[in-house]
């Protein structure tokens, strides 16, 4: 009952390569000039708030209200997320990630995203990096 | 014996209904931050795997004929990141005539680049099949005029038109600003008639560029404000502005948090072939994962 035939593993082993190609390969794609990028609202309390709310509002429903991913969703509160400077993440938020499902949010006026990205740092600070295991997995 | 378990049945089938309503109230979110546009297309895509249901009204008393009132539904669901579908059904009651349903369009939107750019080219592509007494004004074209609505309703419906519309729609976001501009242009399938065209263009942003840190229902980031333009462009026989209608038309919307967002624009005519006044109104409600609720519900 257990065994998979060779149809099934070939399956996984596609659905593997699926997920490690989508793996963070948005990073590869940052110019160096976003890269460097600095938020202005980085700690503040007041920001943290109200990045929180907006992403309530806007990026809950596939992330989870708590970021830590939902279905096939990547946890924001993952290694890879936490790691990324916050001009990656401005890079992200502005372009989006089309093909795999990520929306471009240029709609939202930039000090808007500032305060999500002060948001989603935060919860890294207060979890500990490097302790955080996030439920969703890394499929950024 | 029959009556009751039709009676039972029937409860049932409320009981599942019911439940799948408050899954979707459950499921409303507050509209995404989209520009309060009535007529122009921005390159903002609906969600993936959301689904938003729009009415929008519009009522006018244009000179020398009856005064009507349209509503527009539309269902509109994000397939991909890059990729939404619409359709619209639309209907329309005029005084002293009759109320009747004008028809229903389904469209695509496309966009184009996979990254943001300081102009994000979205591609259009709308079937649709509507009778001549359609009011929806969802966009003028051609040589559109105010003596259009001096058929009757019984007249008017005995004319269908089946027609492609194609929109290249362009759009920046800048400094908390959205600029948009439509070209479109239409075909009618089933009569010899030449391309038609129209624009829109359209220019907004919200009262606050930031959050605040407190819940707040009237904040003004709550709120955008904006300006439309449109109007008719002729036809390939006769390209211009010569004979057309064009609306100047200011708009404000209120996304109200975690509920519908609402719209009102007054489109003023700027010619005599335009009508005096155009007033639109419009509510939005966004079901979020809208199969996923069907899913839950199923469990």
């Amino acid at each position: 009952m257990g065994r998979k035939g060779p149809i099934g593993t070939i399956a996984a082993l596609a659905l593997a390569i699926v997920c490690l190609g989508a793996d963070g390969s948005w990073l590869k794609d940052v110019p160096e000039a976003d890269r460097g990028r600095v938020n202005p609202y980085t700690g503040q309390a007041e920001a943290i708030a109200a990045g929180k709310r907006v992403f309530g509002d806007h990026c809950a429903k596939c992330h989870g209200p708590d970021a830590m991913g939902k279905g096939k969703r990547p946890s924001l509160r993952s290694d890879r997320v936490q790691h990324a400077t916050d001009g990656e993440i401005f890079w992200l938020l502005k372009n989006g990630n089309l093909r795999k499902g990520m929306p471009t949010w240029a709609r939202l006026p930039e000090p808007m995203r500032w305060q999500i990205i002060a948001y989603v740092k935060s919860l890294g600070a207060a979890a500990g990096v490097d302790g955080t295991q996030p439920a969703g997995g890394e499929r950024q | 014996m029959r009556k009751e378990v039709a009676a039972v049945f029937l409860q049932r089938v409320c009981n599942k209904i019911g439940l799948l309503m408050l899954g979707l109230l459950a499921s409303a979110s507050l509209r995404a931050q989209e520009p309060p546009y009535f007529v122009t297309y921005s390159d903002v895509m609906e969600e993936p795997g959301n689904l938003e249901i729009s009415y929008k009204g519009i009522s006018a008393a244009p000179k020398n004929a009856n005064s009507f009132n349209s509503a527009t539904t539309e269902f509109e669901y994000g397939l991909k990141a890059w990729w939404t579908t619409e359709v619209y059904l639309t209907g329309q009651t005029t005084q002293n005539d009759s109320t009747l349903f004008t028809g229903f369009r389904w469209e695509n939107r496309v966009r184009l680049l996979q990254r943001n750019h300081f102009i994000n080219p979205v591609l259009y592509a709308e079937f649709e099949n509507v009778n001549e007494a359609d009011r929806s004004f969802l966009e003028v074209m051609n040589h559109d005029s105010i003596s259009d609505l001096y058929l009757s309703n019984a007249q008017a419906r005995k004319e269908k038109e089946r027609s492609m519309e194609l929109k290249l729609i362009l759009s920046s976001n800048t400094h908390g600003w959205n600029i948009s501009e439509n070209f479109i242009t239409e075909k009618a399938m089933n009569q010899s008639e030449p391309w038609e065209f129209g624009y829109a263009l359209g220019v907004s942003r919200p009262l606050a560029l930031t959050a605040s840190s407190k819940a707040c229902v009237f904040c003004r980031e709550n709120f955008s404000a904006g300006l439309e333009m449109y109007g008719g462009l002729g036809t390939t026989d006769q390209f211009g502005w010569k004979q057309t209608s064009q609306y100047l038309a200011p708009i404000v919307q209120f996304n109200i948090p975690k509920g519908p967002s609402i719209g009102f624009e007054p489109s003023f005519g700027l010619n005599a072939n335009s009508l005096g006044m155009l007033w639109r109104f419009k509510v939005s409600y966004e079901i979020e994962q809208f199969f996923g609720v069907f899913r839950k519900n199923a469990h």
